[in-house]
């Protein structure tokens, strides 16, 4: 754990929106703690089979590169801009026009300037220019190049882990400029030099050996889940009956580890329980996988390849399993991958079948071609339907905000779905301002695998911005749950709210339907699923 | 202020050389910045932009990552965001229209202020996009109405054009709103860029160099229709010489006149190996020229290769007798 203050005034502090008279790039860069992420495990890198593993310290001088690192990156560069024409295009048409500057969280939260989207792209392009542009050879700094040196490669190490890849300043960005797109450029050039950090490569190492990143292994997996079986029927009576890697099951249901693993996601896990269970006597045949038990690829945080080696797990155990389509959980990275990159890198999913809801027989259209379908938008027809018996009152004791996460919102456009289920499930539902969602949404400022623990002064003044956009409406309507549909916010909120707006719990949406889920044969509920007791059970 | 200043002293200097030339060389130096150079310039500008935009075009898009800023179309009775974030081409030409014309994202723009309590907030922030639209959209006009003269007869749109843009009626001869639009809004963009702390720390000599340029542009032409009061035949004269391949360097049009050609000339010369290149950019931008339908349709990526994964049998193998024990099925027993 870094040194975090405890009060959080000092790290408002610290914010200078005004950068120093000094040009950047003649401002080195120091790598503080707190800021930044361990270095990955060399056993992670090795096992999938990435580059130079080896012990390393990024406080260190010597990083332990390859004797011809400039070399791997020069090539790699070139290989990119070759196989991406975003990236080209990016490295070329930026005005500097400073739209994006003050858009991003981590600028926001920290003031350090090198975190402005624009500069954030500078620190790569200034190298760009200098190795592949005519006005960079001839006229060097002048032309805004500079030579690739360890110190610039260490402060791209840096400051491309303080990016979440949440694309909000692509939104501003006149020719539609995306930071993320650059930063995964970044990262695919700093794996090949062996320079990840741990908070990726493990987890993407488990994924690709147990099917999740938490590294459970089926066995585990399956009694993980019987556990809240157990825990369902203390609290509601029921008995619900997951099945796991079934074949001839209609749908397979993949989600997030992370809900199987720690609260608050847990509940949320439960929700899905009580759901699918509710769902069978419609005509629901639905299939947990402990092999693709994982929704979230943190392969995107690594390179294309990796993401596609991890993602493959999806269509393979549906083709194995045998069933029509995919149903996926609450999660946002992984709603990304399943919208942008899945059926294009593993696809054609022909051996699906277009997705139609077994309970209402609403053909999803929407996703004909990747055959898989969000977990909002199931739910969301459910209730349009008039297929699920809720008691919205049992979540009377939640002042309930949403907070709509990055990459659903940016990479896929999932705005009303989850908000159409709350105001179905919640009787006290208020949003947060109108900057701060929606497209406009911020992050929780620990995407893209940056919610470790030893960068917590980095996730907390990433996420200030959020933050400050919820204690808006706690101070305003008394809100006190958050609202989210994707797992990593689900980890790292709780630890944001508690620094910055104590009183406010984060939940997944499919808790709050569990909670409000009239389920058949239920005993009288006076508990949720927080064991917390309903409005009027109280005593 | 260095990278500012610098770009000034081009500018001035590059200025000085055509002025000098035009008024002492005599014919040899109006005969460089009248012909040879517009020639050279325009010839480098074809050739660099169509070179830049060919090598845009060599890499290909292998997925679609259309920036999705607005509601996704899903089911029936949800009212999709047909433009921030189309499913179809037709919403993509709406939306690239309206970035590409209106600069859309732009209008977006706020101001990020922190306050006591602590309170962030975000006001709206229309100048960028005022002053954006308002030089892209005067300089279009200037150059529009400089058609006249390179034609003969006048297309009518040109005399409209001006009919429009001169309605001030203010002196004679009449002074064009674009060309004072114009000014002032390159002079806003070159102010914000040395006062707004932000922007001046992101900006590079590359920055302040065009916007020295278009002042100087705008400035000089303002200057010859208004102070000098250059003979405009002899500059139609040299104008349709130039398209006609029949170049004429007509007597007595001044020096101030050779800047401003040489001046137009630098800026195309310059454009493709600048930023300027965002013209041809925005159109080959794909978080905004990409329909957001990827679950419905697939996008194909031409260099998609092989992968090493972790198969099923692999993962069966390594964990076979605890999924038995655990009442998992198995594919081998």
């Amino acid at each position: 754990m870094s040194d975090l203050p405890k009060n959080n005034n000092e790290l408002i502090e610290k914010i200078d929106y005004n950068p120093s008279q000094k040009g950047w790039m003649d401002t080195p860069t120091e790598i503080r703690k707190g800021m930044y992420c361990y270095a990955s495990n060399p056993k992670s890198v090795e096992y999938i089979g990435l580059p130079n593993a080896r012990q390393w310290n990024p406080l260190d001088d010597d990083w332990k590169l390859p004797a011809n690192w400039k070399e791997i990156v020069h090539n790699a560069f070139k290989e990119r801009l070759d196989r991406f024409r975003s990236f080209k295009v990016f490295m070329d048409i930026c005005v500097r026009c400073g739209a994006c500057a003050d858009k991003c969280h981590f600028f926001i939260g920290t003031g350090d300037p090198k975190n402005m989207p624009v500069l954030r792209a500078e620190l790569l392009r200034s190298v760009y220019r200098n190795d592949f542009t005519t006005a960079g050879k001839i006229f060097g700094k002048v032309a805004g190049a500079r030579e690739l040196t360890l110190d610039v490669l260490k402060e791209w190490w840096y400051y491309f882990f303080q990016c979440t890849e949440c694309r909000r300043c692509s939104v501003f960005c006149p020719y539609g400029i995306d930071t993320a797109e650059i930063t995964i450029m970044a990262r695919e050039i700093f794996n090949l030099l062996g320079l990840n950090i741990d908070w990726i490569a493990t987890p993407s190492a488990n994924c690709y050996r147990t099917g999740n990143h938490l590294g459970i292994q089926p066995h585990a997996y399956k009694e993980m889940i019987e556990f809240f079986v157990d825990d369902i029927e203390e609290k509601t009576g029921v008995v619900v009956e997951p099945s796991f890697n079934k074949k001839g099951a209609d749908i397979l249901f993949i989600t997030p580890s992370g809900d199987v693993f720690a609260d608050p996601g847990t509940y949320t896990a439960m929700g899905y329980l009580m759901l699918f269970h509710y769902l069978k006597e419609q005509g629901l045949n639905i299939t947990w996988s402990t092999y693709a038990s994982e929704g979230g690829n943190f392969g995107f945080f690594t390179s294309h390849e990796m993401m596609k080696r991890l993602n493959a797990k999806m269509y393979a155990e549906a083709k194995r399993l045998g069933v029509k389509w995919i149903l996926g959980g609450e999660c946002g990275h992984m709603w990304r991958v399943i919208t942008q990159y899945m059926e294009t890198m593993n696809g054609p999913a022909d051996f699906l079948q277009n997705p139609v809801s077994p309970i209402t027989g609403t053909k999803f259209e929407n996703a004909n071609s990747t055959k898989m379908v969000h977990i909002s938008e199931f739910t969301a027809d459910l209730i349009y339907h008039g297929k699920l018996k809720l008691d919205k009152s049992r979540n009377d004791n939640q002042i309930v905000t949403f907070h709509d996460s990055c990459n659903p919102s940016r990479g896929m456009g999932m705005f009303e779905e989850p908000r159409y289920v709350i105001k179905n499930t919640c009787n006290r539902f208020y949003e947060m301002p109108s900057n701060t969602i929606k497209e406009q949404t911020f992050c929780c400022g620990s995407g893209s695998g940056l919610n470790a623990g030893e960068d917590m002064e980095l996730r907390m003044c990433g996420g200030l911005p959020r933050a400050n956009a919820v204690k808006h409406v706690h101070d305003k309507f008394g809100v006190n749950m958050l609202a989210t549909i994707c797992a990593i916010d689900r980890a790292a909120l709780p630890a944001l709210m508690n620094y910055w707006v104590p009183g406010v719990d984060v939940t997944g949406v499919t808790e709050l339907v569990a909670n409000a889920l009239i389920m058949p044969g239920e005993k009288e509920r006076t508990v949720n699923l927080r064991d917390e007791p309903l409005p009027g059970m109280e005593e | 202020m260095v990278k500012c200043m610098f770009s000034l002293t081009v500018v001035i200097v590059l200025s000085l050389l055509a002025f000098v030339g035009a008024e002492t060389a005599g014919f040899k130096a109006q005969f460089l910045f009248g012909i040879a150079i517009p020639y050279a310039a325009l010839l480098i500008f074809v050739i660099g932009v169509l070179n830049r935009v060919i090598g845009w075009a060599r890499s290909p898009v292998p997925f679609a990552i259309p920036t999705t800023a607005g509601q996704q179309k899903s089911l029936p009775w949800i009212k999709p965001a047909n433009i921030d974030n189309p499913s179809t081409t037709g919403g993509v030409f709406v939306r690239m229209f309206l970035e590409v014309f209106l600069f859309r994202s732009l209008f977006r723009n706020t101001k990020t202020q922190l306050s006591e309590g602590p309170k962030i907030s975000f006001n709206l922030e229309i100048f960028l996009w005022l002053a954006a639209l308002a030089f892209h959209a005067s300089f279009f006009t200037v150059l529009a109405r400089h058609l006249r003269l390179f034609t003969e007869p006048v297309p009518f749109v040109i005399q409209m054009l001006e009919k429009v843009d001169g309605m001030m009626q203010v002196g004679a001869p009449g002074i064009m709103l674009s060309g004072f639009v114009l000014l002032a809004a390159v002079s806003y963009l070159l102010i914000r860029r040395i006062i707004i702390p932000q922007v001046k720390y992101i900006s590079l000599t590359q920055d302040y160099f065009p916007l020295f340029l278009i002042i100087g542009i705008a400035a000089s032409g303002i200057l010859m229709r208004h102070i000098f009061k250059i003979d405009v035949i002899g500059a139609k004269q040299l104008a349709m010489g130039l398209v006609t391949f029949h170049p004429v360097i007509p007597e007595g049009i001044g020096g101030i006149f050779y800047v401003h050609i040489f001046f137009v000339s630098v800026l195309l010369a310059y454009f493709p190996f600048s930023k300027l290149m965002h013209m041809g950019g925005i159109f080959m931008s794909p978080t905004r020229n990409l329909p957001g339908n990827t679950r419905a349709f697939r996008h194909v990526n031409p260099w998609n290769y092989p992968v090493h994964t972790h198969t099923y049998e692999e993962y069966e193998d390594d964990f076979r007798e605890k999924m038995i024990d655990a009442g998992l099925p198995v594919e081998k027993e």
